[in-house]
């Protein structure tokens, strides 16, 4: 399979869509199983272990926090949060062929709503894509918030 | 129309042995009452002296609702001012941290301080000729705190110019303190980057209560440490694997009753208490290489076995910090008004020991009080609504009765059951009298007449 730029763009939309739609079975087989989620506390974090994150979570922990959703004493989820991504055509800033590595960029707004309550983060997206058996896969993702380093309230589910 | 002020009857009012009432978590009044005679009363944490390394260095926080700068000194020291131009009251520095050299400048006028808050100079000073201005509060420059102590490392101030001292507040409870300090080989803490901030719509009380809340883990949070021991069990792994991380901090939340009750409560005077007497989630981590082996060079190996065989679970501080030792973890909750409070969480590294150390550090603190936590969301969850249930009438008070016991003295250190309330209602003992140690009855019947 030769991988295109838009073979990368479209990946990115539909993983967010699949977020966004609650789709979690679908999104964490998108992982590979060495991968981290990581969304840093501090603006231009470089150091995902030694000092604070908001996330950096292995595949173990994503999985925890997915099927968490659904439990039937989850308090903070009763009723259950809703969220919405707008994102921006990602950025192809690597791609590697003869490795199958590909780094996108994606600028995006995310809200998240529960009763009364909506948040608005605006986020950028920097994937570390590789292709694995003729399938895309996030080899790692890191999501950093503009404004990472303000007080919030609960963010319960994946920006 | 005021009801409290200056009416320690009132106040007491609120505390009975058993149950305190909702206004001590809803009233504004009570929570500008708390920021006035507590806040200023009591000795409260400020920041780690590793947080302003070097001279001009500053930190800017708050002490209950008082802005206030730590700052190091030209001579070295670490002072405590109130972050306000005494001129125009404009805030003098307003980013969290900074280097402000030798002096302070104020963007308004310019009017410039020393880093121990003296008047330096006034631009076209001539102006003030005359004027008397060096006899007023404002000519003399930016106001410090009452008084300042550095214990560890760790800065505390009180606003109150005159009051308890820093030992007789603390007494004994700085054990837990010095526990966390000793675990660094070289005897030494420094603060491995920013807190989590995290936004709680309720009272800064129900936070620190819950500190020592040993009932609820096992309940409210099933979702995710219960839902962490079914997702391993399902993954199969021989018992000598490693565990994933999130087992190793996550699951001990689901310990049962039991472990909770035989980890014991104990209570020091003026409000201080800690959970995990014998043990706590936090003993059976595993061991990092290297590191006992470092402690041993220093404390020889008996001493370096006390020190960690001591797995103090949450030590709160009155009137409003926590500390983990054994992960070198600080928790602040600063009020913020009645029915909101920020909480920040910080992390130390101890000097000296292997990174795996501040590493789990970090981990636990990204995994248990970041508001992307999935152990915090149910906190926060219960908090708020009991928040806004504390709304309902004729029902007011709130039970703090938990394993009660007749004629229980507050002045001496006690030890009990680890399911105990007992810490709650010695939070609340030392409630009523910082909040009404400087209270003036005599001030309270003029007032309204003057109303």
């Amino acid at each position: 399979m030769t991988v295109t730029k838009d073979d990368l763009i479209d990946f990115i939309y539909e993983e967010v869509r699949m977020l966004d739609e609650g789709r979690y079975d679908e999104w964490l087989a998108l992982w590979l199983p060495d991968g981290h989620y990581w969304m840093p506390l501090d603006y231009k974090q470089t150091d995902p272990l030694n000092v604070t994150s908001l996330m950096y979570e292995d595949i173990f922990m994503l999985k925890l926090r997915v099927e968490r959703l659904n439990g039937a004493r989850t308090f903070s989820q009763k009723p259950k949060s809703r969220c919405h991504h707008v994102i921006q055509r990602p950025f192809v800033d690597e791609m590697n062929a003869e490795a199958g590595t590909f780094v996108t960029t994606t600028f995006m707004h995310y809200v998240e709503t529960r009763l009364d309550e909506q948040q608005l983060l605006a986020l950028t997206a920097r994937h570390e894509i590789s292709l694995v058996d003729g399938k895309l896969r996030i080899a790692n993702k890191r999501v950093d918030i503009v404004n990472c380093d303000a007080a919030f309230g609960n963010i319960q589910l994946l920006p | 129309m005021s009801h409290y002020a200056d009416n320690p009857d009132a106040i007491r009012a609120l505390v009975q042995d058993k149950q305190v009432h909702r206004d001590v978590y809803t009233s504004p009044e009570i929570f500008r009452l708390e920021m006035k005679h507590i806040f200023a009363n009591s000795w409260v944490f400020v920041g780690h002296e590793s947080q302003t390394p070097n001279k001009g260095d500053y930190f800017a926080t708050s002490i209950g609702d008082q802005p206030v700068i730590q700052v190091r000194h030209t001579n070295g020291d670490i002072n405590v001012l109130l972050n306000r131009c005494p001129h125009k009251g404009t805030k003098i520095v307003i980013d969290r941290q900074g280097n402000t050299g030798k002096f302070f400048r104020c963007p308004y006028h310019a009017w410039s301080f020393k880093t121990d808050g003296c008047l330096l100079a006034i631009p076209l000073k001539k102006g003030y000729e005359g004027t008397g201005l060096e006899e007023t509060q404002n000519g003399k420059g930016m106001k410090a705190v009452g008084a300042v102590q550095n214990y560890r490392g760790f800065i505390f101030a009180r606003l109150a110019d005159e009051g308890i001292s820093f030992e007789e507040f603390f007494g004994e409870s700085l054990s837990s303190f010095d526990n966390m300090v000793d675990r660094s080989p070289a005897g030494k803490l420094e603060i491995m980057g920013p807190p989590l901030r995290y936004m709680h719509k309720c009272n800064w009380k129900m936070l620190v209560e819950n500190q020592t809340d040993t009932c609820h883990p096992m309940v409210a949070h099933e979702s995710s440490a219960g839902t962490a021991v079914k997702l391993y069990e399902e993954l199969g792994l021989p018992a000598d694997a490693p565990k994933p991380p999130a087992m190793e901090i996550i699951a001990p939340f689901m310990s049962p009753y039991e472990m909770f009750e035989d980890m014991g409560i104990r209570t020091w005077p003026n409000g201080h208490g800690h959970t995990g007497v014998h043990h706590s989630i936090h003993s059976n981590y595993s061991a990092i290489p290297g590191y006992f082996e470092a402690m041993c060079e220093t404390y020889g190996e008996e001493k370096a076995k006390q020190i960690l065989g001591e797995n103090r679970h949450n030590t709160v501080y009155f009137p409003n910090v926590m500390i983990k030792g054994p992960i070198q973890t600080l928790r602040l909750f600063i009020p913020l008004a009645a029915d909101k409070t920020l909480v920040e969480s910080y992390i130390y590294r101890l000097v000296d020991a292997p990174d795996e150390l501040t590493a789990r550090t970090a981990m636990y603190n990204r995994m248990i009080n970041a508001p992307t936590s999935i152990v915090g969301h149910d906190d926060l969850e219960m908090y708020e609504r009991a928040q806004e249930g504390l709304a309902v009438d004729g029902l007011e008070w709130v039970n703090i009765q938990r394993l009660y016991e007749d004629d229980e003295d507050f002045d001496t250190e006690a030890v009990e059951n680890g399911t105990t309330e007992r810490q709650m209602r010695n939070q609340f003992h030392a409630w009523v009298k910082f909040m009404t140690m400087d209270m003036d009855p005599k001030a309270a019947p003029a007032r309204e007449a003057a109303e």
